[in-house]
């Protein structure tokens, strides 16, 4: 116990409370390292809790309600492909409006599902390992989703960093033309990384509203997509980094909350709003350090693509 | 300049002439509109009011036509929907949320012939502005005994919305009522700032339960804390807040408080019709119905499900005041001596804890 709270609780909360971000902050991620950036990551989110609720409700299965929410947030994402790889229109604006779009399709389609409990995402049975001290608490309790954000970080590094399917991805974000003149499909490519990057933030947005908060209300997701924006950026486009961002967010968040209840005697103000303020105060060290993060944009960011230029 | 103010006087005059002939003869027909902090799906405090507004549609039929609006946020925006409101013909406007009270009485100002109605406010700068606000402390009263009775660990949590008299109210009431039956009983506060956000509510629920709380009660507006109360397999207990939260029985939701607002929004627009409307300040309770104590679950044992709807029943009767002295504040200072009952001012305008409750209030 420090200051009356159990760190073993507080990290295992912590994994808990980043899921929805770490998700959404991956698939971003890999949507800005093939060069577009996708502002809808709110609006993909929120047409992902609503779909994975309406479709777990449907179906009774929470992973099937995953895989609705993966799908409700690649279709919204479809929008957004086709807005800015066929029409070429621009990404920032296509990317707000999105969002605008997505919370007010979610509220819509979600009106007759609101106060219904969804089926139970189980954890995952480790048994014994459970049991041990501390780190069985912190590691060994938790729903599948949780390990499997992880797993899906591990993936995400594996493929940008050692496979030829990375190397190009990253090439169609470094410069699109060239890649272009390499004969790589970099409309198909884009829009391949886009349909990603919607189902993730789809799965981040069924994960608060099948486990997180186990319901479906308007705008759940309460600004969760621009939180895992600028993750990305406070990531500087690399996944385990992203992991950081997204524990360290989660981490203080949670951390507000249990410092409250266990009676610290400091302002609820200054603690509510912690998380935005070292969010805030970490992109400034990042930037300053030499410049580093910038120069790790991927340089043809939010550039659009036409093949004739 | 002179003259339009002479003409804007002229004209207020004008309306209120009108608007008090028109609520001496009565009315024939009346729009009621109703503002919303939240989705009236919340299965809280926004869907009782709304049952309350629906209960006029039954009561009056043709004779009464309501319209309202969900998701309203509290300030500047507020008054823009009143505003709408109040030009698209509503004859009563029910605010329903604490942050609606300036712009309640500001838009007031502006349409002295239309009633508006703030709920859980004190401000009435208008003839045209009344309040009305219901005792929750009563049913705080009787979720703190099943508190401090219940609970294993002596560790009792509330999520607070924003720190304002009629949530200290509460909290207050809650503690006292658990500290008499557990002396040993801590109460812990987590303040959300918010009235809906069930993120948020959730994250408050479970660092409360990380502390070691098991029973929690909250504030706020959505079923979130009794979900995430429901993960623990019946470690912890909560309470239906608002509405009844009938979903969550038999555990965690052990009891609840139920806002029923049917009856004054009845009466009121009863009385726009038959022309006796009056400014009031209206404050019921547990008496008068409009404070309802859900069903006490099975998961209670008998003995305290009897003593609390004993105390529920002493309140009803008037024979006992949830805030009997002796009571100190925190600070050790004297608020009420032996057997003195608080006046409803002190309440109203309720800025302190009571003796035994650690931290601060936010300012």
């Amino acid at each position: 116990m420090i200051g009356g709270i159990d760190p073993a609780l507080l990290i295992s909360a912590l994994m808990v409370a980043s899921v929805p971000i770490l998700l959404a902050a991956i698939g971003e991620l890999v949507v800005e390292r093939a060069g577009v950036l996708n502002l809808g990551v709110e609006g993909m989110m929120i047409m992902g809790a609503v779909c994975g609720f309406i479709m777990a409700v449907q179906t009774g299965s929470a992973l099937l309600g995953f895989v609705g929410g993966a799908l409700g947030g690649a279709a919204l994402s479809l929008i957004f492909a086709l807005l800015t790889q066929v029409l070429l229109a621009n990404q920032v604006a296509s990317g707000l409006a999105l969002t605008l779009f997505g919370l007010g399709l979610s509220s819509l389609i979600g009106q007759s599902f609101v106060g219904i409990r969804p089926p139970s995402t189980g954890t995952v049975p480790f048994g014994p390992l459970a049991d041990i001290p501390f780190l069985g608490r912190v590691l060994f309790r938790h729903d599948w989703v949780v390990y499997a954000s992880v797993a899906l970080v591990a993936a995400t590094w594996w493929m940008l960093k050692a496979t030829r399917m990375g190397l190009i991805l990253r090439a169609v974000g470094e410069s699109h033309d060239a890649a272009h003149a390499l004969g790589y499909k970099v409309r198909k490519i884009r829009v391949l990384a886009i349909l990603f990057g919607g189902a993730m933030a789809g799965l981040g947005g069924a994960y608060v509203s099948l486990v997180r908060v186990p319901q479906w209300t308007d705008g759940i997701t309460a600004g969760a997509g621009w939180i895992a924006l600028a993750i990305v950026v406070f990531a500087s486009w690399r996944p385990w980094r992203a992991l950081v961002g997204a524990y360290l967010f989660g981490g203080i968040t949670v951390l507000q909350l249990n410092l409250q209840a266990a009676g610290a005697r400091i302002p609820v103000e200054y603690l509510s709003m912690s998380p935005y303020l070292i969010t805030i105060i970490v992109l400034v060290i990042m930037s300053s350090g030499r410049g580093k993060a910038s120069l790790n944009a991927p340089a043809s960011l939010g550039k659009n693509f036409h093949a004739s230029r | 300049m002179k003259r339009r103010t002479l003409l804007a006087t002229a004209a207020l005059g004008l309306g209120l002439a009108f608007g008090g002939s028109a609520s001496a003869q009565g009315m024939d027909k009346v729009k009621a509109c109703f503002v919303y902090v939240g989705p009236i799906g919340d299965l809280g405090w926004t869907y009782q009011h709304h049952q309350g507004a629906l209960e006029l549609v039954e009561t009056y039929g043709d004779k009464v036509e309501i319209a309202f609006q969900e998701n309203v946020p509290e300030g500047a925006d507020a008054e823009r929907v009143l505003t709408q409101m109040a030009l698209s013909g509503c004859n009563i406007i029910f605010t329903t949320s604490f942050g609606y009270m300036d712009p309640t009485n500001t838009v007031a100002a502006k349409f002295p012939d239309i009633k508006f109605e703030h709920a859980t406010g004190y401000k009435r700068e208008h003839p045209n502005v009344s309040t009305y606000n219901a005792r929750f402390y009563e049913g705080r009263a009787i979720q703190g005994h099943i508190a401090g009775k219940m609970t294993k660990t002596n560790k009792i949590g509330y999520i607070g919305s924003f720190p304002i008299p009629e949530v200290v109210m509460g909290i207050n009431s809650y503690y006292l009522h658990a500290k008499k039956v557990n002396p040993d009983v801590e109460l812990s506060v987590v303040w959300a700032f918010t009235w809906f956000d069930p993120a948020k509510e959730a994250d408050s629920a479970k660092a409360l339960i990380d502390q070691g709380v098991d029973v929690i009660a909250s504030h706020t507006d959505s079923t979130a804390p009794l979900a995430e109360a429901a993960k623990t397999n019946g470690a912890v207990i909560g309470f239906g807040q608002a509405s009844d939260m009938a979903d969550y029985k038999p555990s965690p939701r052990v009891s609840s408080i139920i806002d029923n607002w049917a009856p004054y929004y009845v009466k009121r627009v009863g009385q726009l019709l038959d022309g006796t409307y009056e400014q009031v300040d209206s404050w019921a309770g547990i008496p008068e119905g409009e404070v309802e104590i859900g069903e006490i679950t099975d998961a209670v044992p008998a003995d305290v499900k009897a003593e609390a709807e004993a105390m529920r029943d002493a309140i009803a009767a008037g024979t006992y005041h949830p805030f009997t002295g002796p009571i100190n504040k925190q600070d050790g200072s004297v608020w009420l001596a032996e057997g003195a009952v608080a006046p409803d001012g002190d309440l109203l305008g309720m800025n302190f804890y009571v003796e035994g409750i650690s931290g601060d209030i936010p300012k």
